[in-house]
């Protein structure tokens, strides 16, 4: 019976020693599962299940919160996560055109990932620094006034690093 | 508590202090409209429809949600009203299919109800229907996300009622859907496939899976000697499928309907439910009188309790009682005792049963001991849903029907049988049998009150011979819940435990009000359909199972005696610790 169940997974101390800190207080959930992304980079599945067993939480309850919000990940996100800002000036100055010429170049839409797991790629409103508009960032690199053509340097760029 | 007083519509009602003022329309007899609003649920204040407006402010709040206040003065129909709730009616028909035809809910659905008494001729709005799959996983409900209003009575069952968290609003937006954690099939969830989700939707996002022409079907073929069984709560809910009122007791139109839909020969759980107190008293005095076995023993009548146990609590198995559900116990009798009387072989017996509970689909597979005769025990199980649709369409005139008989050899019951149907009626019945095996008389009184009616948890002590002995019932999960919660805090205690024998049923009320039962179920008619299997009880010659003269003849004919070799081949089963999520 189970035969395909996940595998029983242990955490990680650090994350065991943040939700005892927040065991009793309001807001704990949330406040953990930042903690969990922060740790994997998305919310795996078996970790999720070992949570709610650790929290005494309804995984239920788990997944409401993280398909409620659009910051929380369910799938594992590449190694270089390139976010393409539709803020309203960057969306004014073409964000969609560079977002269509990263697919084009890689092969990946928004919230998908490249068969290598070198890259994926999401789409966020507002990073902040409207004057460089439109912008892009990759992993904590921010790159702006950028033309399609600037594209394939930046992610040659990523991928030789990664 | 505090009485207050308002008015609506002019019509000045007092009512108890926190009331809604959607209730308070109810007593002055106003329909305020509503969809998500259901008496058994926290109001949700999902949909919007039950706006009201209080006199001189032009502000309109939800029925539901809002306490009437004292000299409040509250407006529940104008022409302004009218206009906003028609425009919610209309922008929720722009998402949901125009199917109604086919739809398993025709004729029996909220939202097709409101549109018609809005009159809606037309969707003025871009229809906007997500295209998502059907879940069909588990054998006992469909879940179909497209038709989904999201007025959130599911999650609110399926979580505060039932403390099971299969469901959950996943998303949100129009993105929201209600399904189990983390796309994955229900049947992968913690789901105990209790139905109530499915009694509770308004519309026909979630409905039991339908069986009737597999038995059509068969019945048609001509290749089987047909065999039914049906449980105790049928009786008392499905005429309201034909307009009675709930609670009047059908058994007779029942048993002839079943002929007439071509079934060889009709027999009834009610007998099952004697044959599972001989086996269950005689069971929990061996553990009590004799200390053979772990107390407080726990009865496993309910599919729904019994997978939620082997899920949430695997640790209480050794509590539970080893006896089979008295559908199966049926199921294994028709396919030996009786199958010997009549010279058939188990596989030329083609047995159905008709349930008021979606998991008795669950159950006749559930594991190898609902194959005790060498064959599937009971081949399909219908919930009254089911079977009421099936005498419509086969121009039976359910009304007019004569009263007819079971067929004697299992069909025949004591009102200790009849009560199993109801919260406390299988405590109660086992206590009629227990008292009697350990004193060797009956009780002077058969009924036992304090395990009666609608109390989530009810405790009482009663006296044999000088030995007290404490029980519990509990009935709706999250209630269940609270009893298993005692049991475990003694146990950690190093205490005696709290109770010797417990009780429980998923379904608020019992069975009566089963996953698979009409629709429509409220308190007001759970009660009445309690009231008529206590009516049935007492219309018994025989009120305790040890008393019926058919379950005499087994015993000697066949079974020899209660947790006999016979008894634990047919009668017994065992139980699995489960994952509660399989992926």
């Amino acid at each position: 019976m189970a035969t395909h169940a996940p595998e029983k997974v242990t955490l990680p101390d650090e994350l065991l020693s943040f939700v005892e800190e927040w065991r009793d207080k309001p807001g704990n959930l949330i406040m953990v599962l930042h903690k969990m992304q922060q740790i994997y980079g998305y919310i795996p599945r078996a970790e999720a299940l070992e949570l709610a067993r650790v929290m005494d939480v309804p995984l239920a309850k788990i997944y409401g919160v993280i398909t409620f919000y659009h910051y929380f990940k369910l799938k594992k996100p590449g190694k270089n996560k390139i976010q393409v800002c539709m803020g309203t000036a960057c969306y004014l100055k073409g964000g969609q055109d560079l977002i269509d010429e990263i697919e084009n170049l890689i092969g990946i839409g928004v919230n998908q990932t490249t068969e290598d797991d070198v890259f994926s790629m999401e789409s966020v409103r507002c990073v902040g620094c409207c004057g460089l508009a439109p912008v892009v960032m990759v992993n904590d690199e921010v790159y702006g006034k950028l033309k399609k053509g600037d594209l394939p340097e930046i992610l040659a760029k990523h991928r030789g690093e990664s | 508590m505090k009485n207050v007083s308002c008015y609506i519509n002019d019509i000045e009602v007092t009512v108890p202090e926190g009331t809604s003022i959607f209730q308070a329309a109810k007593e002055a007899n106003v329909k305020i409209p509503a969809l998500c609003y259901h008496p058994d649920l926290p109001a949700w204040a999902a949909c919007g429809i039950c706006v009201v407006k209080l006199e001189g402010s032009p502000k309109m709040m939800r029925a539901c949600a809002t306490s009437v206040g004292e000299g409040m003065k509250i407006i529940t129909h104008d022409p302004e009203l009218h206009q906003v709730r028609k425009t919610v009616i209309e922008l929720i028909l722009s998402t949901h299919p125009n199917s109604c035809l086919t739809c398993p809910r025709n004729q029996n659905c909220e939202l097709q109800r409101l549109a018609a008494d809005f009159g809606i001729r037309e969707i003025p709005f871009e229809m906007n229907v997500p295209e998502i799959e059907k879940d069909e996983s588990t054998p006992s409900i469909v879940l179909d996300p497209e038709k989904c209003v999201k007025c959130g009575r599911c999650v609110n069952v399926c979580q505060q009622m039932q403390d099971v968290w299969a469901l959950e609003f996943i998303g949100r937006g129009d993105g929201t859907r209600m399904a189990p954690a983390g796309d994955i099939a229900l049947n992968d969830s913690p789901c105990i496939k209790c139905g109530q989700c499915s009694a509770h939707c308004p519309v026909g996002a979630i409905y039991e899976k339908d069986q009737t022409r597999e038995v059509v079907r068969v019945l048609r073929g001509g290749e089987k000697h047909n065999v039914v069984q049906v449980a105790p709560a049928v009786r008392v809910a499905i005429g309201e499928a034909f307009g009675y009122a709930p609670g009047q007791i059908s058994t007779g139109k029942l048993y002839a309907a079943l002929r007439r839909l071509g079934f060889d020969v009709v027999f009834d759980t009610n007998f099952a439910a004697d044959l599972t107190i001989m086996e269950e008293a005689t069971e929990f005095v061996e553990r009590f009188a004799n200390g053979k076995g772990k107390l407080p023993m726990i009865s496993t009548c309910c599919p729904s309790w019994v997978d939620f146990m082997e899920k949430y609590n695997p640790e209480l198995i050794p509590n539970f009682s080893t006896a089979k559900s008295p559908q199966m116990m049926m199921g294994a009798m028709v396919k030996s005792y009786y199958a010997e009387k009549v010279d058939k072989k188990p596989e030329e017996i083609f047995h159905v049963s008709i349930m008021p509970c979606t998991s008795k689909k669950y159950e006749i597979a559930r594991d190898e001991y609902m194959y005790s005769t060498g064959v599937k025990d009971v081949d399909v199980v219908l919930t009254t849903r089911e079977l009421a649709r099936m005498i419509k369409s086969a121009g039976i005139d359910f009304a007019n029907l004569p009263e007819e008989e079971a067929d004697p050899t299992l069909g025949i019951y004591t009102g200790a049988g009849t009560i199993f149907g109801v919260t406390g009626g299988v405590m109660e019945a086992a206590l009629r049998s227990a008292y009697n095996f350990i004193t060797g008389y009956n009780l002077p009184k058969v009924e036992f009150e304090p395990v009666r009616g609608l109390e989530g948890v009810k405790e009482a002590k009663i006296d044999i011979q000088g030995t007290e002995v404490r029980i519990a019932v509990a009935h709706q999960m999250a209630n269940a819940r609270r009893v298993v919660e005692k049991i475990q805090a003694a146990e950690a205690a190093g205490e005696e435990p709290p109770w010797h024998f417990i009780e429980i049923m998923a379904c608020r009320g019992g069975c009566i009000g089963g996953g698979g039962q009409p629709h429509g179920a409220t308190d007001e008619i759970r009660k009445q359909r309690i009231a008529g299997l206590y009516v049935d009880d007492k219309a018994q010659t025989y009120r305790c199972s040890h008393d019926n003269p058919q379950i005499q003849a087994i015993y000697k004919e066949f079974l020899e005696k209660p947790l006999g070799e016979k008894s634990h081949k047919y009668l017994h089963t065992h139980y699995t610790a489960r994952k509660l999520y399989q992926r």
